[in-house]
């Protein structure tokens, strides 16, 4: 039995019922890594002491006859190096921050402690969470475990790479402009962003607070479920937290999994498709909402008119958030310092040129132009706006149906390099998962085939309404479901069965 | 800084923004970034088509954050916080228990 083939679920399972050690999982994934990150290099720090003392607790509780911490006691999880980590270094991809050991756990990390969650390494990510195809990583790029000479999605392209090359079955990602989803869609794995508030942000390095949502990733829905409910909930160390129960994930992914979704209006989003969409993906697509009705949902249009405006307002709204939050890293308190100038200013100028990469240095101009007195109101303040009218879209089209579908990503996973100097042509990777942001709803990707161009995996993405994860989930399921057991889709393996087996070194 | 061209940002003005940034960009950047971000500027600019003055959605409020917030307390009570070691543990220069940090006024100040 491989368990790097297994779900979260079985794993648990098998640990839980002492068929198998947490340890001997935990071995296995780090043997799996030891033999795949070379081609993949989902990683940049792979903490196997300390999984292995951590599974290792996991046993021995167990062994003593108490029950398991949390439904997830002892299955392996690879997590953004973006989350604190009080015994692992967190770089966030910067070169700024490199080697910096944080004083603190995120809440999220402690989170995953305290369930018994075995942490394998921190994953690789474009600096800062900036990017959407991991290659703005200042430690090279992460490649996609379908086709190695491609990009992974980003910014957590370490997550889903990772995922996707059974190197671990869960993973944490965060989710500013689709850097969860996008990924996932790349990779043919689930994301998840929770509803803004929904997962804690103590600990998360900020990108743009108004938009920075973790969130789970797995290769199945009821494994980001069963994740999504032990990082979740309230957290009061950040005052942006919803102090409300966090919705039942879980049942509804068990619930959907059963595969009726008769009285179910699933409203497909008019702007999200056509020019600018591979034909591919587009297939997959609609290939996905025909099962869907099949299921018994019943399927309408609605229009967000305002949302071919999201692109422009996310991106006057994310850099000025970023200008203000990565002014922290002066050279003073942690991080690297360059020496060589005068004064503090000096330093701390030749410490951000040396320190910061080409697209944080990008962003951090253009939002310090959006917040200049003369551009404000032209820029910043039309962009606020903007939001507005794409939050009441959502609202309008929530009264037509329960949950918004549309395509993931325009594109399946395009060649390392290809966009790497072109930002806009990088920027319009997001279209689709931007407007959720922007309105702090909750959204999932679900991977829906195969594009037939190329062979690599499309996602289905599907929103819900803030708080509404309950309903997203069980749509997921249900889908899910219903695609691998399709007789007519070759050989009735689930999607992700089909990456190909990597080359592995030993 | 005039407002009278938005959407297009010159050599200049980025070298402009990168002092108030704190960044010390080359010469070979500036040339990158002035025309990498005058194509972004030309593609944001479009928030002016809606909610523009004198149209419909004029008066539309802004939105600065996805979930409607209010001041937010605890109580006042003393909880841990970092030692002065773990503060300082990763400073890049510290002595007597402080940040040790360059001269923070140039000599012309």
């Amino acid at each position: 039995m491989d368990l790097t083939r297994l779900t979260a679920a079985q794993l648990a399972e098998k640990v839980h019922s002492r068929e198998v050690s947490a340890v001997e999982v935990a071995q296995a994934h780090l043997d799996r890594i030891a033999a795949t990150d070379g081609a993949v290099h989902a990683f940049l720090h792979v903490a196997a002491e300390s999984a292995l003392q951590s599974a290792a607790l996991v046993d021995a509780a167990l062994d003593a006859g108490r029950p398991p911490a949390s439904p997830l006691a002892g299955v392996p999880l690879a997590l953004k190096d973006v989350f604190t980590t009080i015994d692992m270094p967190t770089t966030c991809g910067s070169k700024i921050l490199e080697g910096w050991h944080p004083p603190y756990d995120a809440t999220v990390t402690a989170r995953l402690r305290a369930a018994g969650i075995t942490i394998l390494g921190k994953t690789n990510m474009d600096e800062f969470a900036m990017g959407s195809s991991t290659e703005y990583s200042a430690y090279g790029p992460t490649r996609n475990p379908w086709d190695t000479s491609r990009i992974p999605g980003g910014s957590g392209g370490g997550s889903a790479a990772s995922l996707a090359a059974f190197e671990a079955p869960l993973a944490i990602g965060t989710d500013t402009g689709g850097s969860i989803r996008q990924p996932a869609a790349m990779t043919g794995t689930v994301g998840v962003k929770p509803t803004y508030g929904g997962v804690s942000r103590y600990g998360l390095v900020a990108c743009a607070s108004s938009l920075d949502q973790g969130g789970p990733c797995a290769r199945t829905v009821l494994d980001a479920a069963l994740l999504h409910e032990v990082i979740g909930g309230y957290d009061p160390l950040d005052s942006t937290s919803i102090d409300a129960p966090v919705p039942s994930v879980v049942e509804a992914a068990r619930a959907g999994a059963s595969g009726d979704l008769t009285g179910l209006r699933v409203g497909v989003v008019r702007e999200l498709g056509g020019e600018g969409y591979q034909p591919g993906v587009e297939r997959a697509y609609r290939g996905a909402v025909e099962r869907l009705e099949k299921l018994g949902a019943e399927v309408v249009e609605v229009s967000c008119p305002h949302f071919e405006y999201a692109l422009a307002a996310y991106y006057l709204i994310l850099p000025s958030e970023v200008s203000s939050n990565l002014a922290r890293f002066d050279a003073m308190r942690y991080g690297l310092r360059v020496d060589g100038g005068a004064s503090a200013e000096e330093v701390m100028a030749l410490t951000r040129e040396a320190g910061f990469g080409p697209e944080v240095k990008r962003r951090i101009i253009l939002g310090t132009y959006a917040l200049s007195s003369g551009y404000y109101d032209a820029y910043y303040g039309q962009a606020q706006k903007v939001r507005t009218l794409i939050a009441r879209d959502f609202a309008a089209a929530f009264e037509q149906a329960d949950v918004l579908v549309s395509p993931t990503a325009p594109t399946t996973a395009f060649p390392i390099g290809d966009k790497v100097d072109d930002p806009l042509a990088m920027y319009l990777n997001d279209l689709a998962t931007i407007p959720t942001n922007l309105a702090g709803t909750a959204a999932m990707s679900v991977p829906c085939g195969l594009a037939e161009e190329d062979g690599l995996p499309a996602g289905l993405q599907i929103m819900a309404p803030a708080l509404g994860e309950a309903r997203m989930y069980r749509v997921g399921a249900a889908y899910e479901a219903a695609r691998d057991a399709d007789d007519s889709d070759d050989s009735r393996v689930p999607l992700i069965q089909r990456v190909p087996t990597l080359e592995v070194s030993r | 800084m005039s407002a009278d061209s938005p959407g297009t940002i010159s050599r200049d003005e980025v070298a402009h923004l990168a002092r108030l940034a704190r960044l010390a960009v080359t010469d070979r950047e500036l040339d990158l970034f002035a025309g990498q971000l005058d194509v972004i500027l030309g593609a944001v600019a479009r928030v002016g088509e809606v909610a523009a003055p004198g149209s419909d959605l004029a008066e539309i409020p802004p939105t600065s954050h996805a979930v409607p917030l209010e001041n937010v307390f605890r109580p006042d009570e003393r909880r841990p916080g970092l030692t002065q070691e773990q503060a300082l543990a990763c400073a890049p220069a510290a002595e007597d228990g402080r940040f040790r940090v360059p001269q923070i006024l140039g000599e012309e100040a």
